[in-house]
């Protein structure tokens, strides 16, 4: 299965307007996509699993999807993560 | 319609000088907690029912979210996600699975998260409140009820409610809401705060008013605190004739704050963030009373850099060229605690490591602080004054005031909060340039009563007799020793009060700058003599009710019937 490991850009990490731009991202890929922080892996889709990381500036975190098209929506959604979209 | 024979009135605080007439829209009770009782449906008919309501719930948010646009369309269509979570979705249904209904389930799955949210504090603890609201619509769906919040008709109308939170406040449409009324809740709640801030028509505190239903026509007149139930129509004609009148009738002219024998009190901004300059210098603010600092500091685990405060202050002080700024340094603690400040739970944390305490607790983040302020105000023309929140002694006034004269500014006070200060003020005086009465903790500590606390709610008006003593003292070891002493609590936004404060010798009057317009009027008509004698009644009454009625009685030229009365 792809994957990528990506450290988180955005200033005030995956909260707020951030989490919820990604778990859109991920629900309109319309692909599984999981989601790996330390030991913790959960849906990239549940806006509450993603919140409930705490997943902070610099953080390190690891997607996997399954599926067709699956590298290219990893890629999309790793270039979102490495936008700070609160500068 | 009401039975008005009985209560063709009800009676409350009025916040502001606004007349409104229409009809009630009641906000709906909330909803009880959904039953643990086993289902009778099976589970698959449940969890039916529980994707169709989470799926409703979405669609109804985002529709809200279009219809608000801005910022509110963000946090609701991040509500809507909530209610589409897959994760959510699974924890609902294995909670069928054990036998639940479809809203049990619904509820404690949305208060499992939560939970874990709270846990986390800080930024994710206040999203607990989102949770609960989608929560709460969801559970509404599945019952067939009409969603709990802020009711949205398409006309305009007068919200009665018990009290109104602040989650309920951000997304009321301000246009169609012709007044407020409360059943519960001081001149300090949440309620009366935002309707002075945004010069909404409010009676709050008025018991009965949950008897009002919707439809029912009201007549709102916050001058005198009545609210009048089911009005002739003589009545509502001479209200309405009141409001045109007002409407046609020339702004108050925009000019300093004085008395009617031109006694000079200036009237000053209570500014919480930058971007309420422009409203505060357009509604002939003289300069800032009150600056809170706290937004530079919230939702951030530690202190902002002295570069980064600099950069927010000179802002700020821009604004005031040769004017006065009042800064007061970071007031963390009690109601808004900040995760770098406050390292222990407190049982009581308004009587705990707050204000100047918690910050001498942490001396680098104060001398931060005061470094940033006299570097802005060395590139900038305004005046600025800088005072600590909640000064309890003589010797913490000489700590603040010498720390924050070795760091370059030239004028430091103190906000007198405390009792202990009031009581020691010409001491206290004595060391500080100038003292600020916040009298919104002054009465909450005068009175024992939390300011946070629905069911103390009535203890808290600042009219009460025994915080008015203290603001008598405070003032006259200000005028014995020459020191200004101002008032930047939201009784100096009560017209009348603002009079008594003057008369108690207060100097300067600080508020939200909605509120600058009808208490520079109603410093208009009084003389400094007049303010005095107010003073004195007000002083001499028993309770708060009865201050604020001996003072309106005397200050109305006319006989009024209570008046008259009393010569009987």
């Amino acid at each position: 299965m792809p994957e990528r490991t990506v450290t988180i850009a955005s200033a005030h990490g995956l909260h707020a307007r951030p989490a919820s731009l990604f778990v859109q991202a991920v629900t309109a890929s319309g692909l599984p996509v999981e989601l790996t922080k330390g030991e913790k892996t959960l849906n990239a889709a549940s806006i509450l699993g993603v919140i409930s990381l705490g997943i902070e500036h610099g953080d390190q975190i690891t997607l996997r999807a399954d599926g067709d098209n699956a590298d290219a929506t990893l890629d999309s959604l790793v270039e979102l993560l490495t936008t700070d979209f609160d500068a | 319609m009401t039975d008005t024979t009985l209560h063709k009135s009800l009676n409350g605080v009025g916040i502001g000088r606004g007349l409104a007439v229409g009809p009630v829209v009641r906000m709906p009770d909330p909803l009880p907690e959904p039953s643990d009782a086993a289902s009778t449906l099976a589970a698959d008919a449940e969890k039916v029912r529980a994707a169709g309501a989470l799926a409703a719930a979405a669609a109804d948010i985002r529709l809200r979210g279009e219809k608000a646009g801005g910022s509110a369309k963000e946090v609701l269509d991040a509500q809507a996600i909530m209610a589409e979570d897959p994760t959510l979705k699974d924890d609902v249904n294995a909670r069928i699975d054990t036998g639940r209904t479809a809203e049990r389930a619904v509820f404690e799955a949305f208060a499992q998260f939560r939970d874990l949210l709270v846990s986390m504090g800080g930024y994710m603890g206040e999203r607990a409140t989102d949770l609960d609201d989608v929560s709460r619509r969801v559970v509404a769906h599945l019952r067939g009820v009409p969603a709990p919040g802020v009711p949205d008709p398409d006309h305009p109308f007068v919200l009665v409610a018990r009290d109104l939170a602040p989650a309920d406040t951000a997304l009321l449409d301000l246009d169609k809401v012709l007044a407020l009324i409360t059943s519960d809740g001081g001149p300090t709640s949440h309620t009366a705060i935002l309707a002075r801030e945004k010069s909404i028509v409010a009676v709050v505190g008025a018991a009965g008013a949950l008897s009002l239903e919707d439809g029912d026509t009201v007549i709102v007149d916050a001058s005198s605190g009545i609210v009048t139930l089911d009005p002739t129509e003589a009545e509502v004609s001479a209200a309405e004739a009141t409001l045109a009148a007002r409407a046609s009738a020339p702004e108050v002219a925009i000019g300093p704050g004085r008395l009617a024998d031109g006694t000079a009190v200036p009237l000053l901004a209570n500014l919480g963030a930058v971007d309420k300059l422009t409203e505060a210098v357009e509604k002939g603010a003289e300069g800032v009373g009150l600056f809170r600092t706290e937004f530079l500091f919230l939702d951030s685990d530690r202190a902002p850099s002295v570069e980064e405060q600099q950069a927010k202050y000179i802002a700020l002080l821009s604004a005031f060229p040769g004017k006065k700024v009042v800064v007061r340094a970071l007031d963390a603690g009690a109601d808004k605690p900040l995760s770098f400040l406050n390292d222990e739970p407190e049982e009581n944390p308004a009587l705990g490591l707050r204000g100047l305490r918690a910050l001498r607790a942490h001396e680098s983040i104060l001398r931060d602080q005061l470094t940033a302020l006299a570097n802005a105000e060395k590139v900038t023309e305004a005046e600025v004054w800088v005072m600590a929140p909640m000064v309890s002694t003589v010797e913490e006034t000489r700590y603040f005031v010498s720390l924050a004269k070795e760091l370059g500014l030239t004028t430091a006070g103190v906000m007198v909060e405390v009792p202990a200060s009031a009581l020691l003020a010409d001491r206290i005086l004595a060391d500080a340039d100038f003292a600020s009465i916040g009298t919104n903790d002054l009465t909450q500590y005068t009175l024992a009563a939390d300011r946070l606390l629905g069911s103390v709610a009535s203890f808290q008006d600042p009219w009460h007799p025994a915080v008015l003593r203290l603001v008598g003292e405070v003032g006259r070891a200000g005028a014995s020793l020459g020191k200004p002493v101002g008032i930047c609590g939201e009784a100096a936004a009560d017209p009348m009060l603002a009079v008594v404060l003057v008369g108690l010798g207060a100097t300067s009057l600080s508020m939200s700058p909605a509120a600058l317009g009808d208490v520079r009027a109603e410093l208009a008509r009084f003389t400094r003599k007049q303010a005095i004698e107010f003073a004195e009644l007000a002083l001499s009454a028993n309770s708060a009710v009865e201050a604020r009625a001996a003072v309106f009685a005397a200050a109305t030229p006319i006989t009024t019937p209570t008046e008259s009365e009393k010569l009987k």
